[in-house]
């Protein structure tokens, strides 16, 4: 493909929270199809970055582009570009009051204005591909904490994103359903969506990533291929996070 | 577990053998009270005054259910106008427009601290601030003005905290997905929010049964009497409090049941989290 423009294309990113200067003149864009995994310590402004993404934070200047749109355009129907923008939480958000199913039929339905029956088709189908097929009827709070991130998944991808935010998608789950979270990330990675991470599994990254990131500091360090960035760090500020991550692994 | 050992020195009487004689004196003192007061009583003239079984089977052919349903009305209506007030009263609370916050603030505190007697003495007064003025559906009008205005207050500050209960999580998540804002508010937060409601609004309503009973400074006709002015009334011209205890029966007919409800789905919720 001659796809000239990147699909995520930020400039100039700052961020504010009060006098707290979390993002600093961030510049970043994304291809299509790429995979990126954003690595970096806690308060390093991960999140942050990833949120102004879909403008869940608005920051103080800097351009955001997503799929040609201009999200930082005062004038863009910002509603309208978070259709094609999928986001999977730390903490998964399904509805608790609706069940697998209907969390995902719900924006195609009041958003989309899809037929009821269409809806369905298109949550079944990402219900299955996420490996869910059986919980169509299951309410979040009788499902584990691997398939509740998996419905939020299917959720996102129902939408038909032309990107996904994941938001340490593993981090608040038990080590033993980390794995069923991370093969469907693979499947997702490996059928060419595009996808910004946020994760501190880096044996994922290592092996998913076309590209990561690692941010300090309200600001990117260094990114590059896996197998360099994270072998052959350059920065005396990755090697160290990298050496307290990789630490525990090791043993 | 302590076990008894045999021959061992005299201990001071444990904590729980003195809990239980404290509690023995205790159960002790309230029969000799309930015997004082039953001998010392005259339980005919007070089973006249209280329970005279003709003026019951009066007081419920002529009246009561007229009584009950007219309290329901009153209460109904200014139990509907207080949600929708209050419901509006929530959200400028939680608006981000300053003067909307301080409004519904000042609002809020002056008609919780104001006695509903206050409200309904200042509403039968209105006329002499605006001459001509007339409440629609008298006497309805003023009773639905004055309990929703009372209930209002209360129901915004339930539903504001309900709204807030509701993480922050849900509504990025309903955003993220392309829903607008009032979307998010209607089809996420609001129904989330309403069952953590739904309790503390019944408590509500079940105090605004009570406060309809002050319908009668409005000035009614016998039609439009509510319950505690029916029984007043047939008190007063039967010289016997009988009409009286049947119209409280009556407001325990409706308020009893909804208590049970409530406190069933408090133990419900509790159990679900
Ligand atoms: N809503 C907020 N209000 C105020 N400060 C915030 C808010 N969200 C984040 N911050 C601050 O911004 C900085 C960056 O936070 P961010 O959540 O982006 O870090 P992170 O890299 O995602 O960290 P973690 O790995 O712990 O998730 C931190 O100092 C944090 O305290
Ligand atoms: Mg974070």
């Amino acid at each position: 493909m001659t796809q000239a423009e990147p699909l995520v294309d930020i400039r100039g990113l700052n961020k504010y929270f009060g006098h707290n200067h979390v993002l600093r003149d961030i510049d970043f864009s994304v291809a299509r199809g790429e995979v990126v995994c954003v690595i970096g310590p806690s308060g390093s402004g991960k999140s942050t970055l990833l949120r102004c993404v879909n403008m869940l934070e608005t920051p103080q200047s800097g351009t955001v582009r997503v799929n040609g749109r201009e999200l930082t355009d005062p004038d863009c129907d910002i509603d309208a570009a978070r259709r094609q923008i999928g986001m999977v939480f730390q903490q998964f958000n399904l509805f608790p009051h609706h069940n697998a199913l209907d969390n995902c039929t719900l924006a195609l339905t009041t958003v989309l204005k899809n037929k009821r029956e269409v809806a369905e088709r298109i949550a079944r189908e990402n219900l299955e591909r996420v490996g869910l097929a059986d919980k169509l009827d299951a309410y979040p709070a009788r499902l584990s904490g691997g398939q509740q991130q998996r419905v939020a998944i299917a959720r996102a991808l129902s939408m038909d994103p032309a990107l996904m935010l994941f938001d340490e998608p593993t981090s608040a789950l038990d080590p033993e359903l980390v794995g069923e979270v991370l093969s469907v990330m693979r499947r997702l990675a490996a059928e060419g969506m595009t996808m910004i991470v946020v994760t501190h599994e880096i044996a994922f990254a290592r092996e998913v990533a076309d590209r990561v990131v690692f941010m300090d500091g309200g600001g990117i360090v260094e990114q590059g291929p896996p197998a360099t960035l994270l072998s052959a760090p350059r920065a005396a500020r990755t090697r160290d996070f990298l050496k307290r991550v990789l630490v525990p692994v090791a043993d | 577990m302590t076990t008894r050992q045999s021959g061992e020195a005299p201990r001071r009487t444990s904590p729980r053998i003195r809990a239980r004689r404290i509690r023995a004196v205790q159960y002790a003192l309230l029969v000799a009270v309930v015997v004082a007061a039953g001998l010392s009583a005259d339980w005919a003239q007070i089973g006249r005054s209280f329970f005279d079984p003709g003026l019951i089977r009066y007081t419920v052919m002529h009246g009561l259910w007229l009584a009950l349903w007219n309290t329901l009305v009153y209460t109904a209506g200014g139990f509907v106008l207080g949600l929708v007030a209050g419901t509006l009263l929530a959200m400028m609370r939680l608006s981000d427009v300053g003067p909307y916050r301080w409004l519904a603030t000042v609002y809020i505190e002056f008609f919780r601290g104001l006695p509903a007697l206050v409200v309904f003495m200042a509403f039968s007064l209105l006329p002499l601030a605006f001459p001509g003025l007339a409440m629609p559906l008298p006497p309805y009008g003023t009773v639905w003005a004055a309990l929703g205005i009372v209930g209002s207050a209360y129901m915004a500050e339930t539903i504001r905290a309900g709204i807030q209960a509701v993480p922050r999580g849900q509504i990025e998540a309903a955003r993220s997905l392309g829903m607008s804002a009032s979307q998010a508010m209607w089809r996420i937060t609001l129904p989330q929010a309403f069952r953590i409601m739904i309790p503390p609004l019944t408590n509500e309503l079940i105090m605004l049964i009570k406060d309809s009973s002050l319908v009668f400074i409005v000035g009614l006709s016998a039609a439009n009497f509510d319950l505690t002015k029916f029984g007043r009334a047939a008190a007063n011209s039967n010289v016997n409090i009988t009409p009286l205890v049947v119209a409280g029966l009556g407001y325990l007919i409706i308020t009893l049941p909804l208590s049970i409800i409530v406190r069933r789905m408090e133990a419900a919720a509790s159990r679900g989290r």
